[in-house]
C-alpha cells in the first residue's frame, strides 16, 4: 500500500486490524521516511533495528484486540525509556540511559505500539522554539529555516512531517500546544494530574503534564485514552473517572456555551490571529452553541508569575545534576569545584539562566517579595478561571499571538521569546486542560492555531468542540517535503 | 530594581555553576530585563491572598509502608560517572 505515512493514527490502527497492513510494512515506511529527514534533525536517538525486530515478533503473534496494535511511534526524548538513552535535550543527560520507563510510555507499549526512537526538544524542555536542545535545531516541515516552535519542537516537527503517526510531548507552560500550533497538528495539554509523570524528566513539578500531539482530533482522543492513567507511583496523579474519550467523542455540541476572554485580545497581536479567532467564534455559532464574552481579569499577570514559580521548581529539580548518581560529570580540583565545573558545562545557556532565577527568587531575602507573590497571584489567575466556569463550558481563545518565526529571529532575546506562550501559560497555571487545533493560514501560508481550554478533569468537553470546530474548519496541511532529496 | 554582578556571583555560588567574567555579565543584563518584566507583578496587592500551593484539591494517599524495590544497587549505580560496584565515588572531601 502506497503512502502509508500519509495515513491518519486511525487509518493505521483499521488497515493493521483488518490485515491490509502488518506492523512490519508500517513501521519500515515509517524508518524509510525518516531516513530521508535528516535534515529536520528531529530525533536524538533513533531505535530503528529494534522497532524492526519488534513489529516482525507482532506481526508473528498479532494482538489486534490492542488499542494501538504494532503501531510504530517516536517519542519526545524527556520520557524515560529502559534501555533505550533520554536525554532531555542536554549534554548533562548524553550518556544516561534509564533503567526503568515512565508510566506514561509504559502504557503506550502496553497497547501495542513500538518504540521508533526520541525525539529532539528543548533542553529540560525550558524554550519555545527547540533551539535549546543540545542536540541543536529542529526544522519545521512547513517551511526551510522556520522553528517548530518547542519545547516539544521534535515531536510536533515529526508528526507534521510524518515521520511517526503520532507522538506524546510534554507541556509545562505551552510546550505541547504551540509547537502544535507552529506546525498545523493537534495537541492536547490535560488537566495536571491525568497523567502520570512518573519516568519524565522534571521541570515544574506543579505545572508539567505529559499528552498527545497528532493529526488530527480523534487520533489524540485515542491517545489520551491510552496514556491517561491514575497511578501510585506519581504522587500528584488523581483518581478520578476517565472517559473513553475516543468512542464517546462526538461533533455535537449544541448548547454549548464558549466564553471569549476580552484579555486574549493583547497589543500588537497581528489582524491575522483577531480575523482567525472570529471565524472560530462563527464556527463555534454554526455548530449551534453560543459564545459569551468573558473576563479573566488577571491574564497578564501570568506570564510574569510563570517565570517565578517555573524557574523556582526547575532550580530545585535541577539540584539533582552533580556529576555523581549519573550523567555528565567534568573533573574539579575538589568536591565543590567539580559540582561547580559539571553544571557548568553540562547545562546550556537558557538552562543556566532558568536556574539562576530560581535561585534567586527562593533566596533568603527575596522569597516573599518574589516566589509567594507568584503563588499568591497565581490563585488569582485560578479564581478568575473559577469564575468564568460559572457561565461557560469551556474557553476558546488563540494559540499563539503569532505563527512561526525563522530559526535565531528571537534567540538574544529571552522575554520576546517568553511572550510566544502569553495565551498558553494561564492553562498550566491553572492545571487546567487546553488544546490546540490548526485553524487557517496567514499571508505567509504558516499556519495558525485556535485554543479550547475546559474544566479540570473535562477533556472529552474540549475534545468534542476540537472535533466539532475541526470539521467545520477543514485545515489542509501544506507539507511539501521540501527536505527530501 | 538592578541585579548587580556580584549578585550573579553570589547566586552562581549558590546555583552551584561556576561562571566567569563575561558570562556574568551577559546574565546580569538578562536577568535584570527578566525581572523588569516580573515587576509587573507589584501592580497587584496580595495581601488579603492565601498562595496557590497546589491546583489538585487533593490529599495525598496512604500506602502501606513497604519495600518494593529490592536489589536494585546495580541499577542504581549504573549510570553513575565513576563508581567502584558498592558506592559512588567523588573527589577526595576529607583530608
Amino acid at each position: 500500500m502506497s503512502d502509508i505515512t500519509k495515513q491518519s493514527l486511525t487509518e493505521l490502527v483499521e488497515n493493521i486490524k483488518n490485515k491490509k497492513l502488518s506492523s512490519t510494512d508500517v513501521t519500515k515506511a515509517f524508518i524509510e521516511r525518516a531516513e530521508q529527514s535528516k535534515e529536520l534533525n528531529t530525533y536524538i536517538t533513533e531505535d530503528f533495528t529494534s522497532a524492526l525486530d519488534k513489529a516482525k515478533k507482532f506481526d508473528q503473534k498479532p494482538n489486534l484486540d490492542l488499542k494501538l496494535p504494532g503501531i510504530p511511534m517516536a517519542v519526545k526524548d524527556l520520557f524515560c525509556t529502559k534501555d533505550v538513552k533520554t536525554t532531555a535535550g542536554s549534554k548533562i543527560l548524553n550518556n544516561f540511559v534509564p533503567t526503568y520507563e515512565s508510566t506514561v510510555t509504559e502504557n503506550i507499549w502496553k497497547e501495542g505500539a513500538i518504540l521508533l526512537g526520541k525525539l529532539n526538544c528543548d533542553e529540560f524542555a525550558m524554550g519555545s522554539s527547540n533551539e535549546t536542545s543540545f542536540f541543536g535545531n529542529v526544522q519545521n516541515p512547513i517551511d526551510k529555516d522556520l522553528v517548530p516552535g518547542g519545547s516539544s519542537g521534535g515531536s510536533a516537527s515529526a508528526v507534521a512531517g510524518q515521520l511517526t503517526p503520532i507522538t506524546i510531548g510534554t507541556d509545562t507552560g505551552g510546550s505541547i500546544r504551540q509547537p502544535a500550533s507552529f506546525t498545523g497538528t493537534v495537541g492536547l495539554k490535560p488537566t495536571y494530574g491525568s497523567c502520570s509523570r512518573y519516568g519524565i524528566v522534571a521541570f515544574a513539578s506543579s505545572l508539567d503534564q505529559a499528552g498527545p500531539m497528532a493529526q488530527n482530533v480523534k487520533d489524540c482522543a485515542l491517545l489520551q485514552e491510552v496514556i491517561s492513567t491514575y497511578d501510585s507511583k506519581d504522587s500528584t496523579s488523581i483518581d478520578f473517572k476517565r472517559n473513553q474519550y475516543s468512542k464517546e467523542l462526538t461533533n455535537n455540541i449544541k448548547g454549548k456555551k464558549i466564553g471569549i476572554p476580552k484579555e486574549y485580545r493583547v497589543d500588537g497581536m497581528p489582524k491575522e490571529i483577531e480575523d482567525l479567532w472570529q471565524k472560530g467564534i462563527q464556527y463555534i455559532k454554526d455548530c449551534g452553541a453560543q459564545t459569551i464574552d468573558i473576563s479573566l481579569p488577571h491574564t497578564s499577570y501570568a506570564l510574569p508569575t510563570y517565570y517565578i514559580v517555573a524557574p523556582a521548581e526547575a532550580s530545585s529539580n535541577l539540584a539533582r545534576y552533580d556529576g555523581v548518581k549519573y550523567g555528565f560529570r567534568a573533573e574539579g580540583e575538589n568536591l565543590i569545584d567539580m559540582y561547580e565545573k559539571t553544571r557548568s558545562e553540562g547545562f546550556g545557556a537558557e538552562v543556566q539562566r532558568r536556574i539562576m532565577i530560581g535561585t534567586y527568587v527562593l533566596s533568603s531575602g527575596y522569597y516573599d517579595a518574589y516566589y509567594l507573590k507568584a503563588q499568591k497571584v497565581r490563585k488569582l489567575i485560578k479564581n478568575d478561571f473559577d469564575e468564568a466556569y460559572k457561565k461557560v463550558d469551556a474557553i476558546l481563545t488563540p494559540s499563539t499571538p503569532s505563527s512561526a518565526f525563522k530559526i535565531g529571529e528571537k534567540t538574544n532575546d529571552p522575554v520576546s521569546m517568553y511572550l510566544n506562550d502569553i495565551f498558553t501559560v494561564p492553562v498550566n497555571l491553572a492545571g487546567l486542560p487546553g488544546i490546540s487545533i490548526p485553524a487557517g493560514h496567514d499571508s505567509k501560508g504558516y499556519p495558525l492555531g485556535l485554543q479550547i481550554i475546559g474544566k479540570a478533569f473535562d477533556e472529552q468537553n474540549i475534545l468534542n468542540i476540537a472535533f466539532a470546530l475541526e470539521e467545520k474548519i477543514n485545515f489542509k496541511n501544506k507539507i511539501t517535503d521540501w527536505w527530501i532529496k | 530594581m538592578s541585579i548587580d554582578l556580584k549578585t550573579i556571583k553570589h547566586i552562581s555560588k549558590l546555583s552551584r555553576i561556576s561562571v566567569d567574567e563575561k558570562k556574568a555579565e551577559k546574565l546580569a543584563g538578562d536577568l535584570n530585563s527578566i525581572f523588569d518584566f516580573i515587576e509587573k507583578l507589584n501592580e497587584l496587592k496580595t495581601d488579603n491572598v492565601g498562595p496557590l500551593t497546589s491546583v489538585a484539591e487533593t490529599t495525598l494517599k496512604l500506602r502501606p509502608d513497604e519495600v518494593k524495590s529490592k536489589n536494585i544497587r546495580e541499577q542504581i549505580i549504573k549510570n553513575s560517572p565513576q563508581d567502584n560496584e558498592d558506592y559512588f565515588v567523588v573527589p577526595k572531601v576529607i583530608e
